[in-house]
């Protein structure tokens, strides 16, 4: 296949233009809970993609057959039981990061993003389209999970992927952690930021007075 | 499109059928796998406690067994510390889970106890004896609330049963940086070489706040930032060590030497 305008379009979109996070506010929940490192950010990144691509195509290949009346329960039976597969998966190949994120893979059933690509574009594309929309979706909200799991694990305790970069003054280096960017608020902070600066550098996101 | 009622039903079952298929079969599939990961985690976590693995060294499954094949999992009497079996089968969850039961543990009264929010304690505990006769120590099984959650962890004690050789949280959920640091190498490093009893046998190991420690042999310095998860910890010890604990278990041991 073609890498065609639409088709990059609909990977590479939800990347930037309309990165789930940052111009959707969606998927939240999780970029507080899982950042503070960057390892857990990384694989609940790749735990979203295995579940948005499966959901997005699955509810895609069923799209015409699912009754109007039982659609959204029918969407959350398929999320609800990839995620299941995929916390099982974890424990079994991936036991010490699914002991950090906890709760956290099993939230991603209620992880907005997950149902509103379902619904929003599964339900109205084939499976093709609809697998390279989960992707660039997931791409889009891996990429600024990363992006706040580097500064907060960075700043927050001094590491990258638990390599000590900044020696810490408790571990006798010079460098005092920021205590603000290890809580949640400070996830915040930085997600704020993030979408402060993409808006002031894209024009078109900028709204009108 | 308009479907039929009949259609709808079969739709949901269908839908439901073939997801708890997919679901039942990976659980199924990968309990074994899972199950032996939790193993060597645990048994990981006592060993590096115990002091007969390296910290930062992750045995493999054949290797903690080995090690594990030499250390004695005693069933030990709260009320009275005898220990009433040295073959027990080795499985915290069911210790945890005896705890929740009112006919298998005893409701706690001390003062700590209601601080570290451990209503009730089995009476039946859980001791591990070290065998090997270079590295000789016992291990227990203690519990406590933190800031957010509950702290579980091992304490490994010297065979004078008054020394500590070390202390391990297998699972917390407190703030990262902050109380999550009693999981920091370096604030643990602090804990071997502790006393437990002080001179008139009452239990004096605890935690204080950051930067207040007076009595170094018994006390150990908190985690600046973290004084709600240093007090639970103090309390926590204060707690199983203990006569309603491991307390009773402790002093017979000293009565024996």
């Amino acid at each position: 296949m073609q890498m065609n305008k639409d088709t990059k379009e609909i990977l590479l979109g939800p990347v930037y233009l309309k990165n789930p996070i940052t111009l959707q506010v969606l998927g939240i929940c999780s970029a507080l809970a899982v950042t503070t490192q960057l390892q857990t950010a990384i694989v609940m990144s790749a735990a979203l993609m295995f579940v948005l691509v499966g959901s997005n195509v699955s509810i895609s290949l069923l799209r015409n057959k699912i009754p109007g009346s039982i659609r959204v329960i029918t969407q959350l039976a398929v999320i609800a039981s990839l995620v299941i597969v995929a916390d099982q998966i974890m424990k079994a190949y991936l036991f010490e990061v699914s002991k950090q994120l906890s709760v956290f893979v099993g939230l991603i059933i209620t992880n907005c993003i997950v149902m509103g690509r379902a619904e929003a574009f599964a339900m109205a594309n084939p499976p093709l389209k609809s697998a390279l929309d989960g992707i660039g979706n997931a791409l889009g909200y891996g990429a600024l999970l990363i992006l706040v799991g580097f500064f907060r694990e960075l700043l927050g305790s001094g590491k990258l992927l638990g390599h000590v970069v900044l020696p810490t003054v408790n571990n006798g280096g010079w460098y005092n952690p920021n205590g603000l960017m290890v809580l949640s608020p400070g996830a915040f902070f930085i997600i704020g930021l993030l979408i402060w600066a993409q808006r002031s550098y894209t024009s078109s996101m900028q709204e009108d007075h | 499109m308009e479907f039929s009622n009949r259609y709808i039903v079969g739709f949901a079952l269908v839908i439901c059928l073939v997801c708890s298929l997919a679901v039942s079969s990976t659980a199924v599939a990968l309990k074994d796998k899972q199950d032996a990961n939790a193993l060597l985690d645990m048994q990981t976590q006592i060993l590096r406690v115990a002091g007969l693995v390296d910290a930062d060294h992750k045995p493999s499954a054949e290797h903690a067994a080995e090690l594990f094949s030499q250390i004695k999992v005693l069933k030990v009497s709260a009320e009275t510390g005898e220990v009433l079996s040295e073959d027990w089968e080795f499985d915290p969850k069911a210790i945890i889970k005896a705890a929740k039961d009112q006919t298998t543990s005893e409701a706690t009264t001390s003062e700590a106890a209601s601080k570290a929010r451990v209503n009730r304690i089995p009476k039946d505990l859980m001791v591990l004896h070290v065998t090997d006769p270079e590295k000789e120590c016992f291990v227990f099984l203690l519990w406590g609330n933190g800031l957010w959650s509950t702290l579980y962890g091992y304490l490994a004690v010297e065979k004078d049963l008054q020394t500590v050789r070390g202390l391990t949280f297998y699972e917390q959920g407190e703030t990262p940086g902050l109380g999550g640091e009693v999981d920091n190498p370096s604030w643990k490093a602090q804990w071997p070489g502790k006393k437990i009893f002080d001179d008139a046998g009452k239990v004096a190991l605890t935690v204080t706040k950051f930067g207040q420690v007076k009595d170094p042999i018994h006390q150990v310095n908190g985690i600046s930032g973290a004084t709600i998860t240093s007090k639970a910890v103090g309390n926590t010890m204060l707690t199983w060590l203990s006569e309603e604990g491991y307390g009773k278990f402790l002093k017979r041991g000293h009565a024996n030497e």
